[in-house]
């Protein structure tokens, strides 16, 4: 189990480092194997920071992830080497994730480097061809060419393979298809519900909330660094209850309607009038919930669904 | 105002040979319509836009004429193209929002934007305000640096500029791409707005995105390798597309409530041909599953309904 | 990802298909090397540019010309360049190609015992230079922080100090100075410029998404360093390292100009320092500086037309197409 407990994430920048910004605060969720998580979240939301603390390339400020109850800050060395054995990561951009000035084989072959090094030569050219089949893809059509010699969803799944190779139980895949055409999309989208039946758990990390439905078990949704609503897919996208999952959701550009006549207003919609599920259960609550009073971030509203206070970082008079 | 394409082609001149990236492509655009232009990486699209526009160094116009209101764009001729710029017809380019000069406040910009196409910027101050606070834009926007503001209003300030010596056709490249979802949507309404109040007459919107397009387009025309596959009015379009790839185009997008356990959602198969050396006939066949013996000759672009034209041979 | 070029190379393999077919493995343990007819886009263009380039071509002969001069002329002159074996003061003529020095030493000798030891200087001097630079300059981009910090200020210091008052000094204490402390001081000294542009370029990169990858596959720093980023950098530390190399001639030939080089041999700007300490400007023994002067003049000169073509080669927006 992959587990994120009150996770923060803050930069101190300006003058003297005088200003705080806080990209993450107080996350919590987990993953377990065999399960899709979507992180949804606009552009500044933190999805990326946290991906990105997950896969230890950033340093967590507070609160901790724990990889099967072991904390992952405290590792280095042989036990970082041996962590990214289990906990792997796919990015963005397919082309800018491989060296130019290398054969895609290198991204294959600094996995043998590092972890491999005992195996024949012949053990590890099945053991790579089987991980390319894993993913639908040939080892003549990919091997010994230069990125640019292939497409980027050809590129995606190669980096999906390369996870393969090692003995990966979670795999963070920040936003790995939205460089990617319509017509390749779903190819590797299909691709990582399949891993998903095989036990592989996997952190979707996204802007698209068409992808995350698609695809996801459970659903956070994510605002400015705080989490807002989390639960099963099928019941956050079915009953949205907080005003920004809602705006989020009338936003998305369907193909078989058209959006609503009014235009959505630049803040999260809903006034004061807007009713707050999170305060019909906990209504003591002040400032930005669940920090005062020690009352839970969060409200669970029904089973694996909850959400949080509907003005979150905004003075909440209530 | 209406347009007329015949036979556009465009290559691109690069070391290894021409890259066919527009042959031959034949359309009309309405007076008021908005056409959505959609297609995947490499078909074309941006081709065209930009072409319509301005045919740069590494373009050469191969063939084919554009007519707009009667009068035939000189494409190839830069110099003479700027009589026609911003005052008939007017491009938001892809990437425009990151392409704000830095270093000048916006104001400044607008101005002398307006004043390099001889309109002296007092005469257009008035209708600047009016048209910021329909977009939402502050009118202090305009002492503001680029770097002050975020991507959804970089975009619709883009979008103001561009229109703003109302022009007969707007062209829009992408414009909603690199957008959040909550500014996507103000920015694909605020194109409509735009129409609906007459700041421009029509519109061709550039896009991968079909989804946007099925919100504010009337027709759409998508693009497969250099060519035209399928024209028709967006409803028409989703309901019945006839191009095989128009069909797997669609149903290969994932829509709220459609999800893998349930409805298991295929793409297509293979990349799109070379355009260095395109194969002959239909450029799709390698990867329709309706492909047969006559496919290796080119299918023409016709009308097979009224207002609903294709280019395959097993449609209509 | 819409509309644009798309790239040359995926073309040249579609001409030059390898004969595996797409769903065909690959038999366990046959190692397919590259395949010859496959063409590599960049490479290709790369070659393509350098073939083309006159200024590549001018400062190579140029260059290659220098390089020859040093290794034959010392064949065709043995022994000593400072001998006093001529008449005093001749013009060139055909015994004497360069003419002779006040004290009837052979100009020629000199000149072309003296462009090898101009050479070492650079090399040595720019070699050693551009390793402490590429050293300091990696580490410092890479790592950040308080490295970055400490890494900067040293960077700083040796910027600011006056060399010449340094040399001076030590001078001062060291009556005898071989070409190596030259060589040593100048590589000493001359890196902060290059440390400063090689750490620009390690900051830009490390944030390339490559270099992600490489550290979550528990790759060591070192290895991240040398197998990920620095070829990137490949054209970029080459030009460095020659201009560093150019720097390196010049600065020497300066100071043995203004009598700080060595204390013996003979290098072009010993040889130019020794013409104005003896007259040969009221003399009139043009032959006696113009050779060095010319030579200097054209190697460094060369190396920087080399660097410059060099940059329009490998970079794209300079080209004019």
């Amino acid at each position: 189990m992959l587990t994120l407990d009150r996770v923060s994430k803050s930069y101190r920048i300006g003058l003297l480092g005088g200003t705080e910004l806080r990209a993450v605060q107080d996350v919590s969720f987990d993953i377990a194997p065999g399960e899709v998580v979507s992180l949804i979240g606009e552009s500044g939301s933190g999805k990326t920071t946290i991906g990105r603390m997950i896969l230890r390339l950033l340093t967590v400020n507070g609160g901790s992830i724990k990889v099967d109850d072991v904390d992952i800050a405290g590792l280095s060395g042989a036990g970082l080497r041996d962590y990214y054995r289990r906990v792997q990561g796919v990015f963005q951009d397919p082309f800018s994730s491989c060296n130019p000035m290398h054969k895609v084989d290198h991204l294959l072959s600094t996995i043998r480097t590092v972890y491999f090094g005992q195996l024949g030569e012949a053990a590890w050219r099945e053991k790579e061809a089987a991980s390319l089949r894993a993913v639908n893809l040939e080892p003549g059509q990919v091997l010994h060419k230069y990125p640019h010699q292939l497409s980027g969803g050809q590129v995606q799944r190669l980096l999906i393979a390369r996870a393969l190779l090692l003995d990966t139980r979670y795999l963070v895949a920040d936003e790995i298809i939205s460089m990617l055409d319509a017509s390749t999309r779903i190819d590797v989208l299909n691709l990582l519900g399949d891993l998903k039946d095989r036990g592989l758990g996997i952190l979707f990390i996204t802007h698209d909330l068409s992808l995350g439905n698609y695809i996801s078990d459970r659903t956070v949704i994510l605002r400015r660094g705080r989490v807002v609503e989390m639960g099963a897919t099928p019941r956050v996208f079915g009953n949205p209850l907080h005003p920004y999952t809602r705006m989020l959701l009338e936003s998305v550009p369907q193909l078989h309607a058209k959006w609503g006549v009014a235009r959505p207003g630049g803040a999260a919609g809903g006034g004061a009038a807007e009713r707050c599920v999170y305060h019909e259960l906990h209504p003591r609550a002040a400032g930005a919930g669940g920090d005062g009073g020690g009352l839970p971030l969060l409200a669970a509203v029904e089973p694996d669904h909850a959400v949080a206070c509907a003005r979150l970082d905004e003075e909440c008079g209530c | 105002m209406s347009l007329l394409v015949s036979d556009l082609r465009v290559y691109y001149r690069t070391l290894a040979g021409d890259v066919k990236a527009l042959d031959g492509v034949t359309f009309e655009v309405a007076d008021g319509e908005i056409m959505g232009l959609a297609g995947e990486s490499g078909c074309g699209k941006s081709t065209l836009g930009n072409s319509l526009i301005r045919v740069d160094g590494r373009m050469k116009h191969v063939g084919g004429r554009v007519v707009l209101d009667g009068v035939e764009l000189p494409i190839t001729d830069s110099a003479e193209m700027d009589h026609f710029r911003y005052h008939q017809i007017s491009i938001i380019p892809q990437y425009a929002m990151s392409a704000l000069n830095p270093t000048r406040r916006i104001g400044t910009m607008v101005a002398e934007l307006v004043e390099s196409r001889g309109t002296p910027f007092r005469e257009v101050r008035d209708e600047l305000a009016r048209r910021l606070e329909l977009v939402g834009l502050a009118p202090d926007v305009l002492e503001r640096y680029p770097i002050e503001l975020s991507g959804g209003m970089k975009q619709r300030m883009v979008m103001v500029i561009s229109t703003l010596l109302n022009p007969s056709l707007l062209i829009a490249d992408e414009i909603t791409s690199a957008l959040d979802v909550s500014s996507q949507r103000a920015v694909a309404q605020t194109l409509v707005e735009f129409r609906d109040r007459g700041f421009v007459s029509s519109m061709i919107v550039v896009t991968h995105d079909v989804s946007i397009l099925y919100q504010i387009a009337e027709t759409l025309t998508v693009m497969y390798a250099g060519k035209l596959a399928e024209k028709a009015r967006t409803e028409v379009m989703m309901d019945r597309p006839l191009h095989p790839y128009t069909r797997l185009l669609i149903s290969s997008l994932p829509e709220i409530g459609v999800r893998f356990e349930n409805t298991r959602l295929t793409g297509i198969p293979g990349t799109p041909p070379s355009l260095l050396n395109p194969p002959a006939g239909c450029r799709f066949r390698d990867r329709c599953p309706l492909a047969f013996d006559r496919c290796v000759e080119e299918p023409a672009f016709v009308e097979v309904e009224p207002g609903h034209s294709v280019a395959c041979w097993k449609a209509g | 990802m819409s509309g644009g070029v798309p790239s040359s190379g995926r073309a040249a393999e579609e001409r030059s298909r390898a004969p595996v077919v797409a769903g065909a493995p690959l038999a366990a343990g046959l190692v397919a090397g590259p395949l010859p007819a496959e063409s590599v886009g960049l490479r290709r263009e790369i070659l393509h540019f350098a073939r083309r380039s006159k200024k590549l071509l001018i400062a190579s002969v140029v260059l290659l010309a220098a390089v020859a001069l040093a290794i034959v002329g010392p064949l065709l002159r043995p022994g000593d360049p400072n001998a006093f074996v001529g008449p005093l003061g001749v013009p060139p003529d055909s015994e004497w190609w360069f003419g002779t020095t006040t004290f009837g030493q052979d100009v020629f000798a000199q000149f072309v015992h003296g462009l090898g030891a101009t050479f070492a200087v650079g090399l040595l001097g720019g070699g050693l230079a551009a390793l402490i630079g590429m050293v300091v300059g990696f580490v410092a981009g890479y790592r950040g922080g308080w490295v970055d910090e400490l890494l900067n200020m040293i960077t700083n210091v040796v910027f600011v100090i006056p060399t010449l008052a340094l040399l001076i000094v030590i001078t001062a204490y060291l009556q005898a100075r071989g070409l190596l402390l030259e060589a040593a001081f100048i590589g000493l000294t001359s890196w902060p410029w290059a440390a400063r542009a090689i750490r620009a370029q390690t900051f830009s990169l490390r944030t390339r998404e490559f270099v992600d990858l490489a550290r979550i596959s528990g790759v060591s720093t070192t290895r991240v360093i040398f197998l990920e980023i620095a070829p990137n950098m490949g054209s970029y530390l080459f030009m460095t390292f020659i201009l560093l190399f150019g720097g390196a001639i010049l600065i020497g030939a300066s100071l043995d100009f203004i009598g700080l080089g060595p204390t013996e041999g003979i290098t072009l700007g010993l040889m130019m320092y020794q013409a104005v300490a003896w007259s040969a400007m009221q003399l009139g023994s043009w032959w006696w500086f113009i050779p060095p002067g010319a030579g200097i003049t054209a190697i460094v000169g060369a190396l920087y037309v080399l660097n410059v073509g060099l940059d329009e080669i490998v970079n794209p927006r300079l080209r004019e197409t």
